[in-house]
């Protein structure tokens, strides 16, 4: 890999020299390169949706209830993975449901990183009063089980899409903040970051500009970790009633809807719940890979 | 030890203020009048409105509220129940053996399997055990456990009929509750079938529950295990000619369960948040579900000191893995 890149271009700038070497580490563990390639697929069936899907993710075909999927007995090519109990065409209402399971997994994290990185700045760089403030009210949240806080935000804020995502990033972002602050712990004492104050920058510039960058590596991996938590505690909280509302097709919606059905229509159950752990799974060996190619500790190894 | 042990329930002071003042505002942030959603009644005379505010103390400045409430919580008094009229803190003792019980079984299976399959994939690093054992583990933590308890629903309960669906224990059984327990309790019981009974209600959930502790802990096993297998006095031992089973089971497992050790504390959290969900799936009548169905009966009460329960509840248990990290380490317990 890193060979015809090298013919390409003869002369590399030092990003693509790091992104080639990131590739090396990354592209040596294949379980990371399976989940890449999953998660590449779902993100153009999820852009690509109207045109992938069969039908409509709403459409009810009052005649086929309950059909069962094409290898069953009384399966039929036109619904390749059956209907559901009003009729409606499971395989296209979960290539819809692709659509929001990622985009919760997009905003949750943008989210909570904006926020986790911002507080666990503050708290690194300023110390004192403001640190332990932030870090305190960190274990406040830490100290529940994140699905009961994410129940109650919802519980306050009302169910909903856009409430499950804001209650689900306000229970990861402490594990951005403690990452972010360990790093500048360790970071902001560094040579260079005193040369950079030295040389006139002000905090905002050190603390973005200068320290953050190094801090970057853990940061990515938790990132990952994150997006994977926000899909599985969205499609938690769309089970228990309190995310995503049916009609929606989103992935934990759905299995509630079925669960009156899962003796007597078992696909109805299971596809939705494939489609979760499937996403899940790429998205975990991403970041499995992600850990062992960004680790200084185990290049070495 | 001691001063380790004080300084570390120092630190959970403020910790448990700060969940008290999430609990305590939990109700004043809710949509809607206060007044109604404590009292849960329906068309509320002005005057019986007024009476209930001052009951409530809502009329009163916010500090003073918050005082009543925390000097309440430390008398054990967590309110009353809309629906059922009770104490909150008398209904989470009723069902909370129920979820300690499905927690304990979960944490014990997750440990016996979790523990021994991550020695023996580090042991056997790469081969085709350890890739098994490691996918099948990134599986299970990538479990949508809600989904994961209907399939064994479908196959266990549905297909093969193996196991009943939900609750407890068969209803053809009755016996007052001792412990709580429903193992112990169907025991002590002496009925024929009971204890059988209650074993098979309890398979199913225990299963659902441990998977991604099990996932957790086989991961950190292994990776401890690999880690202190590399250590020069791993191969001081493996040269003075100990047999590798004594070098591993002796030598080396015993500073690789430190972080393992930590690990299974913090499941705890984890297991309660896993229960939830669990408990709603299998019917299982612990404070998962009692807490879900409170929140969907508007029953905020419940809620809020629920909420408050379960935070200290994983803050004590914290404090004790602490306490345990600091037994086995004693350089943790003299570093600060």
């Amino acid at each position: 890999m890193s060979d015809t890149s090298r013919a390409e271009t003869p002369k590399r700038s030092a990003e693509a020299e790091v992104l080639a070497e990131f590739w090396h580490y990354f592209s040596e563990n294949r379980g990371a390169v399976i989940g890449l390639f999953v998660f590449v697929a779902l993100v153009l069936i999820a852009i690509f949706a109207p045109l992938v899907a069969p039908h409509s993710p709403t459409q009810q075909y009052r005649d086929a209830l309950l059909q069962p999927p094409v290898w069953a007995d009384n399966g039929t090519a036109t619904f390749l993975l059956g209907t559901d109990a009003v009729g409606r065409d499971i395989l296209s209402r979960l290539i819809y449901g692709a659509r929001f399971s990622l985009f919760i997994g997009v905003v949750v994290v943008t989210l909570s990183l904006t926020i986790g990185i911002s507080l666990g700045l503050v708290a690194g760089y300023v110390g004192g009063k403001p640190d332990t403030f932030i870090m305190r009210v960190m274990d406040v949240i830490l100290s529940f089980p994140s699905l009961l806080l994410a129940l109650v935000l919802v519980a306050i804020l009302g169910p909903g899409l856009m409430n499950a995502m804001i209650a689900i990033a306000l229970i990861l972002q402490p594990h951005f903040v403690r990452l972010t602050r360990a790093a500048v712990l360790s970071e902001k004492n560094r040579d260079y970051v005193t040369a950079a104050r030295v040389a006139g920058a002000g905090p905002l510039r050190l603390m973005f500009r200068t320290i953050l960058p190094n801090c970057m590596a853990p940061l990515i991996v938790q990132a990952t970790l994150s997006f994977s938590n926000a899909i599985l505690d969205a499609a938690a909280l769309g089970f228990l009633g309190m995310g995503a509302q049916p009609p929606t097709p989103e992935w934990g919606t759905m299995l509630a809807e079925a669960r009156e059905f899962i003796l007597r229509a078992p696909w109805v159950v299971t596809f939705p719940g494939l489609a979760i752990l499937i996403t899940v799974l790429a998205i975990n060996l991403m970041g499995d890979g992600l850990r062992d190619a960004l680790d200084p500790k185990l290049k070495r190894s | 030890m001691l001063r380790f042990l004080l300084s570390r329930i120092g630190l959970l002071i403020p910790t448990f203020i700060g969940v008290s003042i999430v609990a305590f505002s939990f109700i004043r942030l809710l949509p809607g009048d206060p007044v109604l959603l404590m009292a849960g009644e329906r068309g509320l005379s002005p005057e019986r409105h007024a009476e209930l505010l001052k009951q409530f103390g809502f009329d009163r400045p916010i500090w003073e509220q918050y005082w009543d409430y925390l000097l309440g919580i430390l008398q054990g008094d967590l309110g009353i129940s809309i629906v059922t009229k009770k104490p909150v803190v008398a209904e989470f003792f009723t069902l909370f053996p129920a979820t300690v019980e499905l927690s304990l079984c979960a944490i014990v299976l997750a440990v016996m399997i979790g523990i021994p399959i991550g020695i023996i994939a580090a042991v056997k690093r790469g081969s085709f055990f350890d890739h098994t054992v490691m996918t099948t583990a990134l599986i299970g933590y990538s479990m949508p456990i809600f989904w994961w308890g209907l399939l064994l629903i479908i196959l266990f309960a549905g297909i093969l009929q193996w196991t009943p669906v939900s609750g407890r224990i068969s209803l053809i059984y009755f016996f007052p509750p001792v412990t709580g327990f429903m193992l112990i309790d169907s025991l002590l019981s002496g009925q024929d079938g009971a204890f059988r009974s209650a074993v098979s209600h309890l398979i199913l959930p225990t299963i659902v529950l441990a998977t991604i502790p099990l996932a957790v802990i086989a991961r950190q096993t292994r990776s401890a295990m690999l880690e202190v297998l590399s250590e020069d006095y791993v191969r001081t031992a493996r040269a003075k000619g100990l047999s590798p089973f004594r070098v591993v089971s002796v030598h080396a497992l015993r500073n690789a369960m430190i972080p393992v050790i930590t690990t299974i504390g913090l499941q705890v959290g984890v297991l309660l948040a896993g229960a939830i969900l669990t408990e709603t799936i299998f019917s299982w009548p612990g404070i998962g579900k009692w807490m879900v169905e409170s929140i969907s009966r508007r029953d905020y009460p419940v809620v809020q000191g629920a909420l408050l329960m379960v935070a200290s509840i994983i803050m004590l248990v914290n404090l004790a893995v602490d306490m345990l990290y600091g037994l086995i380490n004693p350089r943790i317990r003299y570093a600060r």
